[in-house]
Parts: structure tokens; sequence; C-alpha cells
């Protein structure tokens, strides 16, 4: 920490000898040709990383697009694509997966905090083993057990209720996940007992103790949670597919390889899908990156 | 597990609390206890239904042949010696492997050139950080999809088209029984370095910059101050990472399903790819139960293993 904050007043001192060493490569930050490298390098990665996205959202936008006739820029600018869309019921497809995304993501998160408050600020028999049940589900990859969940799903033991082709078959299953119990849980551990204790002589309840105190402390952690929980939501493939009764029921990402296989729609109607499956995971990055950086290097430091 | 969390709470309660606790513990235990079962209700419903159901379940139906309307059968270990025997599994095992091995060595070793190209403070590489990441937030079916229209097979199709520039001749990619699964791999590679590359530049700003200034006034080369000081420091995080990543790995299904759905001629099956086509079109789920136990079996071994020698490392 000492080292960062000393480093800018080096800096400024002696521009070109330690500022050298700010990088493991040794990048100079003064013109030259260590400088024109790096910037070539630079503009190739962004070609490799950005111009695939540039052109599938160009070729939505396009008249005629064709994977064999594909630019940077719409040659003949048209919105047509998403009319077909719409009549392909792309956007029936869209809702579906809004919805689940919304409720599964707001389901996770409720589930994770309850149980991560329970088992990091209380202590009670049996603790330990709840722990490691949760450790398990993380464990436990969902694809692995994909053919009795869709059994399950199809009827739901003691209550011999059948889920499938409803929101609620993928909504319920992404309800549960480890890895948002494990991460909230190790933050909550880290918020000291004072607090909590003095609250509790005020005649705190549990429930406020919960969201009122603790909750409001965790504001890193449910941003980790958020983000990590939408991606997963939002990534999910087997699920809605297992879950599905009948096509209307998949969620958008799903959708796009049904229109792809069906010869009757144009490359065009796939490509504004595409774009319609980004545009939400594009948007909960861009508010929420920091905690998505945050819970990356988290996760690699704990293991 | 358990001990190392407890710690910090531990050291503050003896001083102040430690005759205190009990008697306020005491007055409102009913009400803790309950508090503490009904938080965990919601997780604890969800995870059996959805978590240990299916899993006791899936084992179960391993054992049997299981006949929608005639009745399951038990059948012991057969559905296993099935799966172990069937040419197509093994050939998908191959895959999985290949593909599993490739994609993590190499979203690795490209993860971690972007990020010792991007390190830095300045706010254009910020800017190209963020834009980087985007395959990483999309989800792979959109993923999949993208990259079907890159590759699309014929000479004029966006890949070939650049191959064509440089000379080289049109591939065939995922149309190929030869190029199908390595493309299936760079795919894996586009969409996991950019994750890879923000561990390592987390990694990379712990290294000691004093390190860097010592070993340059020695005469050092950048080759070696790599070698000798920026990889010993991430080695850890690395490590741990690449690993789960592999096992990870053992059951990817949505890039694989999307890209090429197992074709051609079965050049891209994998583990989870066949299960699928078995449980789910053929309804074999007997079979198919018993290679996802097997999957699962593995894949417990090696998390586990993996963690143990971890830890045992740690200790150390």
């Amino acid at each position: 920490m000492s080292q960062t904050t000393t480093r800018p007043a080096a800096r400024k001192s002696q521009p070109s000898a330690s500022s050298r060493f700010d990088s493991a490569l040794g990048w100079s930050p003064r013109f030259g040709t260590n400088m024109a490298l790096r910037i070539i390098l630079c503009i190739l990665v962004f070609c490799i990383f950005a111009l695939p996205f540039m052109a599938i959202i160009s070729g939505a936008f396009d008249r005629n697009s064709s994977p064999t006739d594909i630019s940077l820029l719409p040659k003949s600018f048209t919105l047509q694509n998403f009319e077909a869309a719409q009549q392909q019921g792309l956007w029936g497809y869209l809702l579906n997966s809004l919805v689940v995304a919304g409720g599964g993501l707001l389901l996770q998160m409720t589930v994770s905090v309850f149980a991560a408050y329970s088992l990091s600020r209380k202590k009670f028999r049996g603790q330990a083993f709840a722990m490691l049940l949760v450790l398990m589900t993380m464990m436990l990859p969902e694809e692995v057990i994909a053919i009795p969940l869709s059994l399950v799903l199809g009827d739901l033991p003691l209550l011999g209720v059948s889920l499938r082709g409803s929101v609620l078959a993928v909504i319920l299953p992404v309800g549960i996940w480890g890895f948002s119990i494990f991460i909230m849980s190790e933050f909550m551990k880290e918020i000291p007992a004072e607090i909590e204790e003095a609250a509790r002589l005020d005649g705190v309840g549990e429930f406020r103790m919960l969201f009122t105190i603790i909750l409001p402390l965790c504001k890193p952690a449910l941003g980790v949670i958020g983000i990590f929980g939408f991606m997963m939501v939002w990534d999910q493939y087997l699920l809605p597919l297992i879950a599905a009764n009948d096509p209307s029921d998949y969620t958008l990402t799903v959708a796009l390889s049904v229109l792809r296989n069906d010869t009757t729609v144009g490359p065009g109607v796939l490509l504004a899908g595409a774009v319609m499956a980004m545009i939400p995971s594009l948007l909960v990055y861009l508010f929420l990156q920091r905690s998505m950086i945050r819970g990356i290097t988290a996760g690699a430091t704990k293991g | 597990m358990t001990v190392t969390p407890t710690k910090p709470a531990d050291l503050l309660v003896p001083a102040k609390g430690a005759k205190t606790a009990p008697s306020r513990r005491k007055r409102i235990n009913g009400k803790q206890v309950l508090a503490i079962w009904l938080f965990l209700v919601p997780a604890a419903v969800l995870g059996l239904y959805f978590k240990f159901i299916p899993m006791v379940e899936g084992i179960r139906l391993s054992l049997f042949k299981v006949q929608p309307f005639l009745g399951d059968v038990f059948v012991g270990f057969d559905n296993y010696v099935n799966v172990l025997t069937d040419a197509r599994f093994m050939d998908a095992l191959g895959h999985t492997v290949v593909l599993g091995v490739s994609q993590t060595l190499g979203a690795l070793v490209v993860g971690f050139v972007l990020a010792l190209l991007l390190e830095g403070q300045a706010r254009s590489l910020w800017v190209l950080r963020t834009t980087i990441f985007l395959p990483v937030v999309t989800a792979l079916a959109v993923v999949g999809e993208i990259w079907r229209i890159l590759y699309f097979p014929t000479a004029d199709g966006p890949l070939n088209t650049i191959l064509g520039w440089v000379g080289l001749e049109p591939l065939q990619f995922l149309n190929g029984t030869d190029t199908a699964l390595w493309s299936i791999a760079v795919v894996g590679i586009w969409s996991g370095a950019p994750y890879n590359m923000v561990i390592i530049l987390a990694g990379l700003t712990g290294v000691d910059r004093t390190l860097y200034e010592s070993a340059g006034v020695d005469g050092a080369t950048v080759w070696q101050r790599l070698r000798y000081i920026t990889l010993p420091a991430l080695r850890p995080s690395i490590v741990i990472v690449l690993t789960l990543a592999a096992i990870r790995s053992l059951r990817s299904f949505t890039e694989v399903y999307v890209l090429t759905g197992g074709g051609p001629a079965g050049s891209t099956e994998v583990w989870m790819t066949r299960m699928y086509s078995l449980g789910f079109q053929r309804n074999d789920v007997g079979v198919a139960s018993a290679a996802a136990v097997l999957l699962l079996v593995v894949t417990l071994l090696l998390t586990v293993g993996t963690q143990f020698l971890a830890r045992r490392k740690a200790e150390r």
C-alpha cells in the first residue's frame, strides 16, 4: 500500500527511469518504438475481441445481412430485422428471459442473504454440516443432474405438481446457488460482532437486524452476488431447454438455436435476436463492473 | 473450514463478553434458534428439491433400466458397464479432455499475454480492458451464434476472408471433422481469456515494484524479470484458478451444443452432449444417469483432491 502511495511522487520527479518499472513488461510511457508496438498490439487485441460484436450489431441493422457479406457498419440501415423478429415471437422469448432473470436473481439473492446471515452470524449445532452442504451444491454442477432434475420438475416429490412449461421451472432451481451463499457469508463474517451486540441491546429483532444493520454494510458483496447471479441466470441454457413444455417457453438464448435451424428465418433476424440477448448483460455489466472485478479477484484468492 | 472464520469473533469476545454472552443467549435462545432455522428454510427447501433429490434420484436411476410405462427394472451396474464400453462415450471422453486442456491452457496463456499488454493506470487501457471483457459477460449461447457466423465455412465467410488476406486456404472450421474441435476450443479461449486477464492483472498489481527496479539495476532482461519475479508472484492464484477451470471444462455443454451439436460425424461430441442426446433424445435415462454419476464422481474427486493438495501446500 505504501508502495503505491509513494509511486506518483516518484514518477513525477523521475519520469523515465521509474515508470518503466510500473508494468511487468516495462512499457515506456514516452512515444517511441516501444509505445508504437504497444499501440499496434492493443489495436490487434481490440479487433479480435470487439470487432465480432460490431459485426453482429451491424448485421442486425442491415437490410440484407449475410455471413458472407459482413461489415462493421450496416450498408443499408433498417429496423426490419427487429420487426421480423417480432413476428417470430422473439419479444416473447425476451420477455421470458427477463422474467426468469429478474425473478431468479431476486429469489437467489434473497435466499443467499437469509442463508448467509444464519450461517455466518449465528452459532448453532450442525452449522459446519450446513456449510458443507452449501459447498457441495457449489461443486455439484447443475448440468450433471439435468436428467433427474427434468423428472423432478415434471413431478415435484410430495407436492405432485408439474412445473414444466412455467417460468418457475427455471426460477426455482436457480434460486439456490452455493457460490452466492458462500460469498455472502464470507463477507458477513467480517462485520464486527460489536455492531450487532449494540443493536441487540437496543432490542432490535432479527429481521430488522438483518435488513437495517447487516445488509447496508454488505453492499459490496450484494453487488458481487448481483452481477454473478445475473450472469449465471442469463447464461442458463440446459435448464430452460429441459424445463420447457414447448418452444414458446424457451428463453431468448435457447430460442436463438431454434431460429437458426428454421430455414424460413434469415440471418438478419437471428442477429437481431443475438443483439437483444446481448443488451441486458451489457447493461448489467456496465453498471456493476466494479463488483464484477471485485468478485473475480476475490474468487481467485479464496480459491 | 469452520475454525478459521470464527477466529476474529473469538478473539474479540473473551476480553469483555465472557460473562454477559451466556446470559443474553439464554434469554433469547428460543427466538434465536427459531430465527436461525427460519432463515435457512428457503435455501434448504430449494436445495432439497433441486439439488439433493435430483442427485439421489440420478444415482437411483443409474442402477435401473428405465422404461416409462413398463416399470423400472433393477440392473445393478449394467448401465455403468454400458457407458464404459460404449465407443462413442470413450470418444466423447477423449474430446472432453482435449477440449478442456486446450481451452484451459489457451485461455491462461492468452489471458496472461493480455494482462501484460494491458497492465497500467492509463484511462485508455482501462477502456480497452472493459471492452475486451465483453465476451465473458455475453451469454455462451450468444457467443456461439456470433462464432457460427464468423466461422462461416465458404471462402467468403468472415474468418476465411481474413485467412485469404494472409494467403491461407479457406478452412471448414465447424464443418470439418479435423477442425471442428479446435474451432470450439478457440471460442472457449476467446470467451475465457479476458476473465483470466482480470485475475492476473490483480496479481500483477501485487508484485513489488522495487523488485523490478532492482532487477533493472542488475541488468536483467525483460524475459528474466518475467520468469523470476512476475511468474512466481502469480503462481498461487493461477494454480487454483487453472485447476478449477479444468474441472469445470469437464462439463462443458452449451458451447458445444450451440456450435456443432456434437457433429460433424461425432467429431466434437463431449461427455455432456452424449449424455444429453442419450437421456433426452433417445430416452435411455438409465445409461445417461450412469454417465452423469460418473461425471459427478470424477468432478468431486478432482475438486476435493485439488483442494486437499492446495491446503497441504499452504500448510507447508
